[in-house]
């Protein structure tokens, strides 16, 4: 064992300069990127790759706390326009200086990617840039528009002078890959691995690693042994079932935090006859059961989180009691969870009508989140103990919410993470009345309410923070008090690394090597 | 000769447009990429804008036209996912799985054919016993779960070999190749044996199998009443005679290797097609789906055309014109 490693070290001494592999840090991540090219697609895994070779104006730090980045300060000049201040002494890791050009260039082009399957222009559309001087600019918007900060935090700045006439091919390659970022790039090997080198002329300090690694490796179980073998020193999403054993390992350390990923429930209450709602005899139900709000309250308080959350997650998830979890812009601290209370459903359930019951089938996914399938498995035990008669129906993510948007299902699993930091997508998606043809038109559900669409719409509009958080809690309020959804837990990030690596965990799942220090 | 040959490959033409009639048709039938690739946040007119620059925006048989039209002229469609020509996204990764594919071939063919030799030469010795013993192990052992043990042996409890990845490669003829550097070796290792152990517990009871019943044959007594060495028997006699079940099968589980070496891919982290594949079944990246499953079809017909080549050399009764009726 030790003859093997002082050979390996031999051979590495002898191959290459020691210097430059002084500080290396190799990452085993569960998915790796579809691309280089920042502006490609609006995915986590995408983004944390990116965020290496790239800055964005503003930066989202740990908690998803917005934070200068290539901007210093920003703030609204007028009703609809902001001014943003640019970081001086920037350059590119090619030497040349940042500039507003840079700025302006990369709005244009995050609408011009071809084929990109998740463009980032749906943060930079609306908006018009307008370069002041060098280092100041002004964006301005139609209307009120009181998300600027945080659609201008989602994507990459990238030099004008590479970026114009590059493909996707080029970032791939690493010929457009110039960004301003901490990390330099050195090599894109799809499938095998992402290798970068430190940005010594960083504008935020030189960065902790010379060198930095990215391996993808899908296998949970791969993961944890290329971990314990040494292959890599710091893994992301550690399989859940083998979280308890790794942190009573000596050799092993375990991170562990929140996370914004909600998992909760749908019904279909916004129709008269819902596809999979039966009567006893297994003839449809009408009308709906699930548009009475008791029936719906019986369902939610028959499901007992602390069993979800203490069996089925081991521990690893938190009891969900709305939208978004604890810290976030918008959250309402006045919600307590839903108590375990069975006999209080059944009672909700004979008050409504249904003293009996009546038959309903629970969609699910069994790939997507963790230990889903055994989540749908206990919710639809746990509901059919007050009589509703639930069967279960688990599917592959990649027909999932394909079926969803034919609106097929009346009780389904989903989850929509709080990609930004506040609620205004989940609620324009999962709350707001479906109106085809608008940003309310896409994802699937079935709640209806035209007072909490007001409170959705108004928000929206309201550039004052204060206002604003006031108008999300409200709206929230009453979705959670109507059971426009039923909130099971928020999932926990794990991530695991050998014992002298510290890992700092994030709420957005993004795994980073400036996250990752020396202890 | 070439007339076979000929034949054959218009037969794979025919194969190959029908599977991608059957490919096309059926990840539609899956669900809808746009669903898939579509960003949770992306609504309204962004996504109708993405949906028309994939093309997902005709009826399925206008796509499946367009598809059609592009193949004619050698383009077989740019991964969704990507953005990358699929042709380029396969050839990028084929060196690693044939590299892996032709090691656990190779392991097979090499330990099998002397092992199953062995067994069929002393079929109620304990060693003979012990072989047939193992290599039921080897059929009935998840392919999986034999990769994480190897892993969790050799690379974390005994820490000598890698555990994921594919080390070091060096250029061979424009080719990366990482079986000619120490620390590439080290990395294949492991998976060429896990991906070798099914195939070498079945080569093993062909060449028993095979063994046992040539020794009975009337021509293995004459050898031997002859007054031939036992040697020259069983390598020359015994051996080449064996030979053409063992080739057959190989060929189609070459084949197998190549195209569908999921499990041992996804298991080690190697960066080849099988990985590829089930990446793209996932999101439904149709095009790298059909244009992979091309490519496997015409690879399919290939060998068997190579296979029934060597059959012609390795017995001189089977002749190719024969094949035509």
């Amino acid at each position: 064992m030790k003859a093997r490693q002082a050979i390996v070290a031999l051979l590495v001494t002898t191959a290459i300069s020691s210097a430059a592999w002084s500080e290396e840090l190799r990452i085993g991540i569960k998915t790796e990127t579809s691309s280089i090219d920042p502006h490609w697609q609006t995915l986590i895994v995408n983004i944390q790759i990116d965020r290496h070779f790239f800055d964005h104006l503003i930066e989202v730090g740990d908690s998803m706390e917005l934070k200068p980045g290539l901007a210093t300060e920003w703030k609204a000049i007028d009703e609809t326009t902001w001014e943003f201040k640019l970081r001086e002494g920037v350059t590119w890791h090619d030497g040349s200086p940042f500039t507003a050009d840079d700025v302006v260039f990369t709005f244009a082009r995050t609408d011009q990617v071809p084929n990109a399957p998740a463009p980032f222009s749906q943060y930079t559309r609306g908006k018009t840039v307008k370069k002041i001087d060098d280092h100041t600019i002004h964006i301005s918007t139609e209307g009120p528009y009181p998300l600027m900060a945080t659609d201008v935090a989602q994507f990459a700045i990238i030099s004008r002078k590479h970026g114009e006439g590059a493909t996707t091919a080029d970032y791939n390659s690493g010929k457009a890959t110039i960004g301003t970022g901490p990390y330099k790039f050195v090599e894109y090997v799809p499938g095998d691995r992402i290798v970068m080198e430190a940005n010594a002329d960083y504008w935020g300090g030189k960065p902790a690693w010379d060198r930095v690694v990215f391996k993808p490796i899908p296998a949970g179980p791969a993961r944890i042994a290329a971990l314990k073998s040494g292959d890599v020193d710091l893994i992301d999403f550690v399989p859940p079932a083998d979280i308890n054993t790794l942190k009573e390992d000596p050799d092993v350390a375990v991170w562990q935090g929140p996370s914004n990923r909600p998992v909760f429930l749908h019904l279909d209450s916004n129709r008269d006859l819902s596809p999979s709602i039966m009567d006893n005899e297994g003839n449809p139900l009408w009308p709906n059961p699930t548009r009475d709000w008791r029936v719906r309250k019986a369902i939610s308080k028959a499901i007992s989180r602390e069993a979800i959350v203490d069996k089925v997650m081991e521990g690893n998830a938190v009891i969900a009691t709305q939208l978004l979890p604890e810290g976030f812009f918008g959250y309402n601290e006045e919600i307590e969870p839903e108590a375990y209370d069975p006999e209080g459903a059944r009672q909700l359930l004979a008050e409504a009508g249904y003293p009996d019951g009546f038959q309903i089938t629970l969609h699910g996914t069994h790939d997507r989140y963790i230990n889903d399938k055994q989540v749908v498995e206990a919710v639809a035990q746990m509901v059919s103990q007050i009589g509703i008669k639930v069967s279960l129906k688990t599917h592959p993510v990649a027909t999932y919410y394909t079926t969803a948007n034919t609106r097929a299902f009346s009780f389904w699993l989903g989850s929509h993470s709080v990609a930004t930091g506040e609620p205004s997508a989940q609620l324009n998606h999962l709350i707001h009345t479906t109106w085809p043809g608008t940003p309310y038109c896409c994802t699937p559900r079935g709640y209806s309410n035209p007072r909490v669409d007001d409170i959705i719409e108004a928000a929206m509009v309201t550039v004052d923070d204060a206002a604003r958080e006031q108008l999300f809690k409200d709206a929230i309020a009453i979705a959670v008090k109507d059971v426009a959804f039923i909130p099971l837990h928020y999932q926990l990030n794990t991530w695991a690394s050998n014992p002298s690596i510290k890992y700092t965990d994030r709420i957005d799942e993004m795994t980073l090597a400036q996250n990752a220090s020396k202890q | 000769m070439s007339v076979f040959i000929f034949r054959r490959l218009l037969q794979a033409l025919v194969v190959i447009f029908a599977m991608t009639l059957i490919v096309f048709f059926g990840v539609m039938v899956i669900g809808n990429p746009a669903d898939i690739l579509i960003g949770q946040d992306c609504d309204g007119p962004c996504r109708a804008k993405v949906i028309r620059s994939l093309g997902l925006h005709l009826p399925v048989h206008e796509q499946y036209l367009v598809f059609l039209q592009n193949a004619l002229k050698g383009e077989l469609g740019v991964s969704f996912k990507a953005g990358i020509p699929a042709i380029h996204l396969i050839l990028q990764r084929l060196p690693a799985t044939l590299e892996l594919a032709f090691c656990a071939m190779f392991i097979a063919v090499v330990v099998g054919i002397p092992l199953g030799m062995w067994a069929g030469l002393k079929p109620r010795s304990p060693s003979g016993r012990l072989i047939m013993g193992g290599s039921i192990l080897g059929f009935s052992l998840p392919s999986f779960w034999v990769g994480i043990m190897l892993m969790m042996i050799f690379a974390v409890q005994l820490d000598w070999l890698p555990a994921t990845g594919r080390g070091d490669t060096r250029e061979v003829f424009g080719v990366a190749v990482s079986i000619v550097t120490l620390d590439g070796l080290s990395h294949l290792v492991l998976p060429a044996l896990n991906l070798a152990l099914f195939k070498l517990s079945l080569v093993i009871r062909l060449t028993r199998a095979g063994v046992r019943e040539v020794l009975l044959q009337d021509y293995v007594r004459f050898a031997y009443a002859k007054g031939l060495t036992n040697r020259r028997v069983i390598l020359v006699h015994v051996l080449k005679n064996i030979l053409i079940p063992v080739v057959t099968v190989l060929g189609l589980e070459l084949g197998n290797v190549i195209a569908f070496s999921v499990v041992t891919e996804t298991v080690f982290a190697w960066p080849g097609t099988g990985k590829l594949l089930i990446d793209s079944i996932d999101v439904l990246d149709r095009p790298v789906v059909v244009a992979y499953l091309m490519i496997t079809v015409f690879m399919f017909i290939f060998i068997n055309l190579v296979v029934d080549i060597v059959y012609s050399l390795l017995d001189p009764r089977v002749g190719l014109a024969e094949s035509r009726t």
